[in-house]
C-alpha cells in the first residue's frame, strides 16, 4: 500500500461571489410599494449573486469532489460511528408524500407519518429498555439538554434542590456544555484504570447530585462492568443515572441501558441508526425514559387510539418540560432511522454490534504493536484509543499521523480525545467495513509510523496542510471580510 | 437483513486472527446479570417487503391543499437544489474535522455564512442552528453574556412553541421574559411602549418582522433609538429580504430566522434550519460552528472550522453553547436555493407571493361572514382571517381536502374565531378558486 495511489480532486474553485457579476436590481413596482410600509422599503437590495443552474451545479459538483465521505472510503472517527448507510433510506425518505406534509395539517391526513413516529417511539423504548420516548431533540447534544431538563423537573417535582451533574473524564465531550446549558454545576470524576472509580464516585455523590452522565462503553471503548453498582450508589442518594447513547453500536442485543439501571437515555440516530451525518447534520437525538420520568417528556408524544384506530399527537403530559424545538423533531432523519431498524430487525442489529466489535478488535490486535494501547488488559468493544506519545521524542504528534493518513485516502481517527490518553487516536471501525479496508488501514498506519515527519504536510488532498492558527487569528468568516482585505 | 455487514463471510478467518472461537468472547466484560438474549423488536425485513408495506400505508395519504404557515411553509424546491444535496460526498460526510480532505463542504459553509450576512446586513453568521426557535433562544443567551443582564422583552404576538423553547433555554440561567403587547387594530407590536418596559436590567429586545400574525412591523426601524445599547434581536422571514430593508439597516445586533423556507421541503416540520447572524463585535459569543478562510502550506486559499475556542469540544462547560451536530445539509440547500434566485429572483419571488396573498385576501373578504385580514397592518405571505365559527369552518374544509389556517384562540384568547393563514408561490389560481368555492359553500 502506498500513499501515491490516492489523489483527491484539486480545483481552484472560485466562491459564488467571484463567479457572478452583480446585476442591477430593478426598482419595486408601484403596487408592491403601496403594499409595504414606506419605512421598510429599502433603497438598496442585498448583494446576492445569481448563478445560472448549469454553472451552479458544476460549482457544487466540483466542491463535492473535494469532500471525503463514507461512500468514498474508511472513516474511523472514534465516537462518531461513521457507518455506511443503506441507499434505500435516502431514496425512501425523499418521497414527496412525506416532503409535502405540514406539521399543522389535520392528524387524519398525516396518519402515515404519525404511525411511523409512534412505532419509532416504541422501537426505541424496546432497544433502550425504557418506557417512553420523545423524538423532538434535533441532535445528540440537544437530547442531552432535553434529558437534563427532565432530570431537573423530576427533582423539582420531588421538592428536592439538586444542582450538580457528575461527569466522568471518559464521558462524551458535549456532556459538560449540556449540563451548563441546563443551568447545572459540573462535578468532574476521574477514572481509574480506564473505568469509573467507585470510591471516588461515593465521595462525589451527595444530596446535591442530580445525576451522573454515563457513556457505556465509555470513550475508551471499555464497558463499565460495575454499572449496576454505579446505578445503586446514585439511586441510594436519590440521584439519577443518565445514559449517553452515542455508543449504542456496542450493545445492540447484548444489554440495554434499562438493564444497567439507567433512568434515561438519548440516542444519536444520525450515528447509530442509518441516517447519514450530512456533513455536520441534521441529526436526531430522541430521549427514552423510565415510567417515573415519562410525565416530564416534552410535548407532544404520538399515541394510538384503539377505538378510533387513529394515531394522534398527545399534548396532555401532566408535568411536561414544554418544548425544546418547534414541531415534532427532525422528521426526515427519524424516518431514516425507522427504516433502518425495520430493515435490520433484532437479529440484524445484534449482528451490527457483533461485527462492529469484531472489526474493532481485529484492528486493535494489529495496531497495538504499532502504537501504544493504554490499559492493555481491559477488553474493548466497538472502539479503542491508542497513544502516540512514544513518537513525541521524534517530534511527531498524533496530528501528524492523522494528516499522513489522509494521503492514503483514509480519514483520520478522532485525535486528542479523550483527554485521559496523551496524544490520543480514537479509532472506531463500525460493522460496515470490509476486512480488506481494515487491513489497508493497518498497513498505512504501520508505514506512516516509520516514515512520518514532524508537521507532516499532506500532498494528495485538495489542499496542503491548512493553517488553522491563521484562520483563528485573522477570522475571515464571510465574503464581506474578503472584500475588506 | 445482513447484506450491509460485509465481514459475515470472513468471521472464521477474523476470529482465528484474534485467537478466539466465538464473537461472544469479545463481550465478556458485560456482566451476565445484565445481558439480554435478544432485542424485543421484530425480525428484519427486505427492502422490497418494507417498501411494499409502507406504500400500502401511505397510499391513502392524499395530497392536501394547505394554506397554513406558522413557522413552516411549502415553497417550491428546485430540482437543482435536490441534486446537489443528494450528492453522497456531502450527505455522507462528517463534520469537517480534517480540513485538507473536506474543502468542499467547508467552502460551501463559508458561502452559506456569506450569503446570510448579505441577506441580514450582519457581519458574521454561524454554520447553522437546529431551527429558528433554538436560534432565538441562543441569541438571548448571547445577549445575557454580552450585557450581563437578564431581562428579555419579546412580542406578545409570538408563536407559543417558540415561547416554550425560549423558556427552556433561558429559565435555567435566571433570565426572565417580559411581553410587549400588540394592537388589536393593526396587529403591530406597540413599539412605542418599549420605553415603559425597558429597565436597567434589560439585556435584549426580540422582535419579528413579519410578526407571528404575519403583520409587518412598520415601526421596527425606530427600536434601536429607543433601546440604546441593549441588544436588538430581529427574527426575519428571509424571503422578505429582497423587498424590505435588511435588519442591519435598522441597527439590529443579532438576526435569526427559519431557513426551512429556503430550499427545504416541509417534512412534517422536520426539515428545519436555524439562521443566526450578528455584528462582528459579538462573534466571540456566537454559538455553533463557524468556517473561516485561510491558506494551506503552499499559500493556496483554504477553509477550516475556526474560532473553536467558543465550542464545547474545547471549552467544555465554558463553551458558548453545547451545539455540536447542526443542520449543515439544510444550510447547503439554502445556499444553493438563494444562489439560484440571486437578488432579482428573491425580489421577484417576494413580489409574486405578495400579489397572491393580496388576491386571496380580496377574494376572502367578499365572502359573507369573513373579514380578511382581521388586522389592518401590512402583510407578506401570512394573515389573520376572522370567520364566524372558525373552528367548524376549518373542520368542514378539512373534509373537502383543504387545510385552511390554524386556530389562534387557544394561545390568544382575545382572538376569537380567528385563523392564521398563509399562501406561497406554489398555490395556483385554481387552488385559490377551490378554497373560495369551499368557503362559500360552508360559510
Amino acid at each position: 500500500m502506498a500513499s501515491s495511489e490516492f489523489r483527491q480532486a484539486r480545483y481552484k474553485e472560485k466562491l459564488i461571489f467571484e463567479l457572478a457579476q452583480q446585476s442591477e436590481v430593478l426598482p419595486l413596482p408601484d403596487d408592491i410599494k403601496n403594499s409595504l410600509p414606506s419605512s421598510l422599503i429599502s433603497a438598496t437590495a442585498p448583494k446576492i449573486p445569481q448563478i445560472p443552474e448549469a454553472q451552479l451545479v458544476r460549482h457544487y459538483t466540483r466542491l463535492s469532489q473535494m469532500n471525503y465521505c463514507v461512500d468514498t472510503g474508511f472513516y474511523p472517527l472514534g465516537s462518531c460511528t461513521m457507518k455506511y448507510t443503506p441507499k434505500f433510506l435516502e431514496e425512501f425518505a425523499s418521497s414527496e408524500k412525506f416532503a409535502s406534509l405540514h406539521p399543522y395539517q389535520s392528524e387524519d391526513s398525516a396518519q402515515s407519518a404519525l404511525r411511523i413516529l409512534y412505532e419509532l417511539q416504541n422501537l426505541l423504548c424496546k432497544i433502550s429498555g425504557m418506557q417512553a420516548t420523545t423524538l423532538q431533540p434535533a441532535a445528540g447534544a440537544h437530547g442531552e439538554l432535553t434529558g437534563l431538563l427532565m432530570v431537573k423537573a423530576y427533582h423539582k417535582f420531588n421538592n428536592e434542590d439538586r444542582t450538580e451533574v457528575i461527569i466522568p473524564d471518559t464521558a462524551h465531550g458535549t456532556n459538560p456544555a449540556s449540563a451548563r446549558m441546563a443551568g447545572l454545576e459540573i462535578i468532574n470524576l476521574n477514572s481509574k484504570n480506564g473505568l469509573i472509580d467507585l470510591e471516588a464516585l461515593e465521595k462525589a455523590v451527595s444530596e446535591k447530585s442530580a445525576c451522573l452522565m454515563l457513556t457505556n462503553p465509555n470513550t475508551l471503548g471499555i464497558f463499565e462492568k460495575d454499572v449496576v453498582e454505579i446505578a445503586k450508589i446514585l439511586h441510594d442518594k436519590g440521584a439519577l443515572l443518565y445514559y449517553d447513547g452515542a455508543n449504542f453500536n456496542a450493545i445492540f442485543g447484548k444489554t440495554t441501558p434499562g438493564k444497567m439501571g439507567c433512568d434515561l437515555v438519548h440516542f444519536n440516530l444520525h450515528k447509530t441508526f442509518g441516517a447519514p451525518h450530512g456533513g455536520g447534520g441534521p441529526g436526531a437525538g430522541p430521549v427514552s425514559v423510565t415510567k417515573e420520568l415519562a410525565r416530564f417528556l416534552p410535548t407532544p408524544v404520538v399515541e394510538y387510539n384503539k377505538n378510533s384506530k387513529k394515531y394522534y399527537l398527545d399534548y396532555s403530559i401532566p408535568h411536561s418540560i414544554g418544548k425544546v424545538k418547534m414541531f415534532y423533531g427532525n422528521f426526515q432523519v427519524l424516518l431514516k432511522a425507522y427504516l433502518y431498524i425495520r430493515l435490520l430487525g433484532s437479529n440484524g442489529l445484534r449482528e451490527v454490534t457483533d461485527y462492529a466489535v469484531l472489526n474493532s478488535n481485529y484492528l486493535l490486535k494489529k495496531l497495538k504493536y504499532i502504537l501504544e494501547l493504554p490499559f492493555e488488559k481491559v477488553p474493548r468493544l466497538h472502539e479503542f484509543v491508542l497513544s502516540a506519545k512514544n513518537l513525541k521524542s521524534k517530534n511527531i504528534r498524533a496530528l501528524d499521523l492523522a494528516k499522513a493518513l489522509l494521503d492514503y485516502g483514509l480519514h483520520a481517527p478522532t485525535i486528542y480525545f479523550p483527554s485521559v490518553v496523551e496524544e490520543a487516536l480514537m479509532i472506531e471501525a463500525t460493522e460496515t467495513e470490509h476486512k480488506s479496508e481494515l487491513d489497508k488501514f493497518v498497513e498505512a498506519l504501520s508505514e506512516i509510523v516509520k516514515i512520518a515527519v514532524p508537521n507532516y504536510i499532506p500532498k494528495n488532498t485538495s489542499v496542503g496542510r491548512v493553517d488553522e492558527v491563521k484562520a483563528a487569528r485573522n477570522a475571515i468568516i464571510s465574503w464581506k471580510d474578503c472584500r475588506n482585505l | 437483513m445482513t447484506c450491509y455487514i460485509p465481514n459475515i463471510n470472513l468471521k472464521r478467518e477474523m476470529l482465528e486472527e484474534l485467537g478466539i472461537k466465538d464473537i461472544e468472547e469479545l463481550f465478556a466484560s458485560i456482566p451476565t446479570d445484565i445481558r439480554i438474549s435478544e432485542l424485543a423488536i421484530p425480525e428484519g425485513v427486505s427492502e422490497l417487503e418494507l417498501k411494499k408495506e409502507l406504500e400500502n400505508i401511505t397510499e391513502s395519504t392524499k395530497k392536501r391543499l394547505v394554506f397554513i404557515g406558522a413557522g413552516c411553509y411549502d415553497h417550491y424546491v428546485p430540482s437543482a437544489v435536490k441534486a446537489v444535496a443528494q450528492r453522497a460526498e456531502f450527505y455522507s460526510s462528517y463534520t469537517p474535522y480534517q480540513p485538507e480532505l473536506s474543502q468542499g463542504i467547508l467552502q460551501a459553509l463559508f458561502e452559506y455564512q456569506s450569503i446570510i450576512t448579505e441577506l441580514t446586513g450582519m457581519d458574521v453568521a454561524n454554520a447553522s442552528m437546529y431551527d429558528c426557535s433554538t436560534a432565538v433562544a441562543e441569541a438571548m443567551r448571547m445577549a445575557k453574556r454580552i450585557t450581563n443582564k437578564s431581562e428579555i422583552i419579546v412580542p406578545k404576538a409570538l408563536h407559543w412553541e417558540k415561547k416554550a423553547v425560549v423558556k427552556n433555554y433561558t429559565d435555567n440561567i435566571g433570565m426572565h421574559i417580559k411581553e410587549l403587547p400588540y394592537s388589536l387594530q393593526t396587529g403591530e407590536t406597540f413599539i412605542e411602549e418599549l420605553s415603559n418596559l425597558i429597565t436597567e436590567n434589560t439585556a435584549a429586545i426580540y422582535l419579528e418582522n413579519p410578526n407571528f400574525f404575519g403583520v409587518l412591523e412598520s415601526k421596527i426601524t425606530e427600536v434601536k433609538s429607543i433601546i440604546g445599547d441593549r441588544i436588538f434581536i430581529v427574527g426575519v422571514n428571509p424571503l422578505t429580504l429582497g423587498l424590505l430593508k435588511v435588519p442591519g439597516e435598522y441597527c439590529a445586533d443579532i438576526v435569526v430566522g427559519e431557513g426551512q423556507i429556503l430550499g427545504n421541503s416541509m417534512y412534517y416540520g422536520g426539515a428545519s434550519l436555524g439562521i443566526l447572524a450578528c455584528r462582528k463585535e459579538y462573534v466571540r459569543q456566537l454559538p455553533g460552528r463557524v468556517v473561516g478562510m485561510t491558506n494551506d502550506s503552499d499559500g493556496r486559499r483554504a477553509f477550516c472550522v475556526t474560532l473553536q475556542t467558543r465550542e464545547q469540544h474545547i471549552r467544555r462547560e465554558h463553551a458558548t453553547s453545547n451545539i455540536c451536530t447542526n443542520e449543515t445539509l439544510y444550510a447547503l440547500n439554502a445556499l444553493v436555493y438563494i444562489a439560484l434566485l440571486g437578488s432579482n429572483g428573491l425580489r421577484d419571488l417576494g413580489i409574486k407571493i405578495i400579489r397572491s396573498a393580496k388576491e386571496l385576501v380580496s377574494k376572502l373578504n367578499k365572502i359573507t361572514g369573513i373579514e380578511a385580514p382581521l388586522f389592518k397592518g401590512y402583510y407578506f405571505n401570512e394573515f389573520t382571517v376572522k370567520i364566524n365559527n372558525a373552528s367548524e369552518v376549518r373542520d368542514s374544509l378539512i373534509e373537502k381536502g383543504i387545510e385552511f389556517g390554524i386556530v389562534l384562540e387557544k394561545a390568544f384568547p382575545e382572538l376569537k374565531d380567528t385563523l392564521l393563514c398563509a399562501i406561497t408561490e406554489t398555490h395556483t389560481p385554481e387552488d385559490i378558486e377551490r378554497l373560495v368555492a369551499a368557503l362559500e359553500s360552508v360559510c
